[in-house]
């Protein structure tokens, strides 16, 4: 009896392996280029291209699943979904309580954005999204903060005037300058903040890292990671 | 540092009073508490001052939705209505938005995008139509002997209003306006979460358990400190509604006061 | 959609607009209205059940059930719902993967909690690991269900409990009176007659709950208030054919049009069946009813 319980355990275990093989990707998919919704519904951009591709480097199933910004952690290590690839910034915090892959993504910089190019970003008002690095960053340096829920009203306050300047990631606020057509301009320096963007898994997933970390790498060496890069972000852009 | 340095750093950080700066590594169980607690300041701010405020706006509402004329009843009831049927969620993105814009066309209307008067007028409108309902609801329901009785005495207009319908409406709706209390207490959260921007990491209660859920990555810990503020809020306030709903009832002998207070809900 | 919308681009507004309210996404957005409808007609039975056995339990005569019945309507009715949707929804799924962590792994020996990490076997993952993208779905919805009728079967309950210690007590003494034992006075006398002291309580319950289905997107359902961020969002040509400026307004001017329609018809609905229910009870309204017929 108890060989026939041990049996059925070990097959289940065996089972339990072939099941991993999907991996439930998380995104939030409101943060272009990184990760959006396209026109036909699903999830898109950088991010999707080069999770498809690293799945298939490391002959994974993947599966893309959204899930909302502010509990995207709680549910990774509650075990809802397998990672994180929704843009973020590896971080000290943030690695005390997930790991990270090795950066996919060179380390960002964070800017700022007014309405014309004597914006006060210094000692006025600067908007950022609640609770993100770039928050953290203002609420520090002689500006007064002011906070909104989405980044969409980050940069809906500069343009009607309820703050002097947004301060947020450099790549997010470029398209929507350039598509401003002079309404809003870039204003100070760029702000090095964060260490690159890495794909965020739980701790005890050593295994998983260890594959996903083998394919970023080969993609790194290839050049195809590169070509992603400035597919999606423009020529400028920092590459390996 | 002890706790009793928290509470001096941070006791009053939501109104910008204290450390500049919240606290950002090693967060101890007291900076929980302090933190959401000074938030609950403003949650108790809004709860009253709209609770008080939009009372009488409510009284006015019912009152006008009594009337015989359309010109006076068609309003109220567009008013309730419109208030009763959207969601805070939408009434507050329009307010904020329809604020702005005024902004743009004269200053005085300035202070009116920030949460403590915007959120407040929200708030404000919310509960007048919440218990302009509740309190047409009893208006209907007065018993017609009491106004009869009014009338025998040679009252009418005003001193009839004053000392006998309204009285009656209230003892009528305190349930069911208790509760309405409750809700709008619960709907302050929405203030910073949803709908106002918050200025200088000065927010409310749930403002500060998301800042901490989202340093400490950990939800089971802010949130349900959160809760307990507001259980023992909820508390307080059905402890101090049933204070005023047995002065309401005072006049009545004990055995039909009680029987009054079992019919929580009714009207609402 | 439409075999013109192949560059939105060259469109005059009319075929754009044609072309746009019907791509993906807004076949999308319009699919989360059927999602928030369903989860009301689900959530509106269940919830009303929770508030029964809530209800049941605060009358009971058992302290301990009484006790706990009286608890949970006071304690969930003390706490903001969006507050107890931020973190509950992922203890409810950690509580159901524990328990069948335990029931399906019994030989399973490494720690389910490591560091902040919440492990269990595969076969205790709900939905399992395996299951294809709509399980995962549903068992959100599931979820969201549960919460949903958990926070209001508590608001339910209090107002139950309101009804049925307002059914006239000479009705419960005549049932006795009539040989009756406790539970059949409950269940053919207090049960039937309840319904219209609680209904206008409960009516205003649904109405509440109608204008919470907005914090759907806190427990991981992309509901309507979702999807209007999302499209009403200013949307620059590189990612979209279909780029405009911050249209957040238009988007939510529709759901307000959403949700006062909702309210007209729930009110209309329930003023029907409140005259139903008043027929031939002993109250008031029925004592009018009464006499308009005779």
């Amino acid at each position: 009896m108890k060989t026939l319980i041990l049996g059925t355990a070990a097959l289940a275990l065996t089972a339990g392996l072939a099941w991993a093989d999907t991996v439930r990707m998380g995104t939030e998919g409101a943060y272009p280029p990184y990760n959006f919704i396209n026109d036909k519904g699903e999830i898109d951009g950088f991010e999707r291209e080069l999770g498809d591709e690293l799945c298939k480097r490391a002959e994974l199933t993947c599966e893309w699943v959204k899930n909302d910004w502010d509990s995207i952690i709680p549910n990774l290590v509650s075990g809802n979904y397998d990672t994180i690839i929704a843009g973020m910034s590896i971080t000290a915090e943030r690695d005390e309580v997930i790991d990270f892959t090795q950066d996919y993504f060179p380390p960002t910089a964070s800017a700022y954005v007014g309405a014309s190019a004597d914006a006060n970003w210094e000692g006025g008002v600067v908007a950022a999204q609640t609770a993100t690095i770039q928050a953290g960053h203002i609420a520090e340096s002689g500006a007064t903060l002011v906070e909104f829920a989405t980044p969409e009203e980050t940069v809906a306050a500069v343009r009607n005037g309820e703050a002097d300047a947004v301060f947020a990631d450099r790549d997010y606020l470029a398209p929507l300058v350039e598509a401003s057509g002079g309404a809003l301009v870039f204003v100070g320096p760029d702000v090095p903040l964060g260490g690159g963007v890495g794909m965020g898994l739980r701790e005890s997933d050593t295994e998983l890292k260890e594959k996903f970390d083998a394919a970023i790498t080969s993609m790194k060496a290839d050049g195809t990671l590169n070509a992603l890069l400035i597919k999606w972000f423009g020529e400028g852009t920092q590459t390996y | 540092m002890s706790c009793w340095q928290t509470i001096q750093d941070y006791g009053l950080r939501s109104l910008g009073i204290g450390e500049r700066l919240l606290p950002r590594s090693d967060f101890t169980l007291c900076e929980h508490f302090v933190l959401i607690g000074s938030g609950m300041i403003w949650n108790v701010y809004f709860g009253i001052m709209a609770l008080v405020t939009g009372f009488f706006l409510a009284t006015a509402l019912a009152v006008a939705r009594m009337s015989p004329r359309a010109a006076l009843r068609k309003p109220a009831e567009w008013f309730i209505f419109l208030f009763r049927g959207s969601p805070l969620f939408i009434q507050f993105f329009f307010a904020y938005f329809l604020f702005l814009n005024l902004k743009s066309v004269h200053p005085f209307f300035d202070p009116f995008t920030a949460a403590w008067l915007g959120a407040l007028i929200v708030l404000f409108f919310n509960t007048a139509a919440y218990s302009g309902e509740i309190f047409y609801g009893a208006l209907r329901s007065i018993p017609k002997g009491d106004v009869e009785a009014a009338d025998a005495y040679g009252m009418s207009g005003w001193p009839r209003f004053r000392r006998i319908i309204w009285p009656t409406m209230l003892r009528l709706a305190w349930p069911a306006y208790t509760n309405e209390a409750i809700f709008l207490f619960h709907a302050t959260t929405l203030v910073f979460f949803s709908g106002f921007p918050a200025w200088q990491q000065k927010g409310d209660a749930l403002y500060y358990a998301s800042y901490f859920a989202d340093k400490t990555f950990n939800p089971f810990i802010p949130y349900p400190i959160l809760a307990f503020y507001f259980i023992l809020f909820t508390l307080a306030i059905i402890g101090v509604f049933g204070l005023v709903n047995s002065r309401l009832n005072r006049h009545l002998p004990k055995e039909q006061r009680r029987r009054l207070r079992l019919r929580p809900n009714l009207i609402r | 959609m439409f075999s013109f919308c192949e560059d939105p681009s060259t469109l005059e507004t009319a075929r754009w607009f044609a072309c746009y309210l019907t791509n993906g996404v807004h076949l999308q957005f319009y699919q989360s209205f059927l999602k928030v409808l369903l989860l009301l007609a689900i959530t509106a039975p269940v919830a009303l059940a929770f508030g029964f056995l809530g209800a049941m339990a605060a009358r009971s005569r058992l302290l301990p059930l009484s006790l706990l019945g009286k608890s949970y309507i006071a304690v969930v009715r003390g706490v903001p719902d969006i507050a107890f949707f931020l973190f509950f929804v992922i203890a409810l799924d950690q509580a159901f993967e524990y328990v069948r962590h335990r029931v399906l792994c019994p030989d399973w020996t490494d720690p389910i909690r490591q560091g902040s990490d919440f492990i269990v076997c595969a076969q205790a993952k709900l939905p399992l690991g395996t299951a294809p993208q709509w399980v995962h779905e549903t068992y959100a919805f599931v979820i969201a269900v549960i919460t949903f009728s958990i926070v209001f079967g508590a608001f339910a309950a209090n107002v139950l409990y309101g009804g049925m210690r307002a059914v006239p007590r000479a009705q419960l003494e005549t049932a006795e009176a009539y040989g009756m034992s406790p539970r059949q006075t409950f269940w053919r006398v207090l049960v039937p007659q309840m319904w219209v002291f609680a209904l206008p309580g409960l009516s205003n319950l649904w109405m509440v709950l109608i204008k919470a289905t907005p914090l759907l997107f806190l427990l991981g359902i992309q509901d309507i208030v979702y999807w209007a961020r999302e499209l009403g969002g200013t949307k620059t040509p590189n990612f979209t054919a279909y780029p405009h400026g911050d249209w957040r307004m238009w988007y939510f001017l529709a759901l307000l049009i959403f949700y006062l329609a909702m309210t007209k018809v729930s009110e209309t609905l329930l003023e029907r069946l409140m005259k139903r229910l008043t027929h031939g009870q002993a109250t008031t309204g029925g004592e009018a009813q009464r006499r308009a017929a005779a």
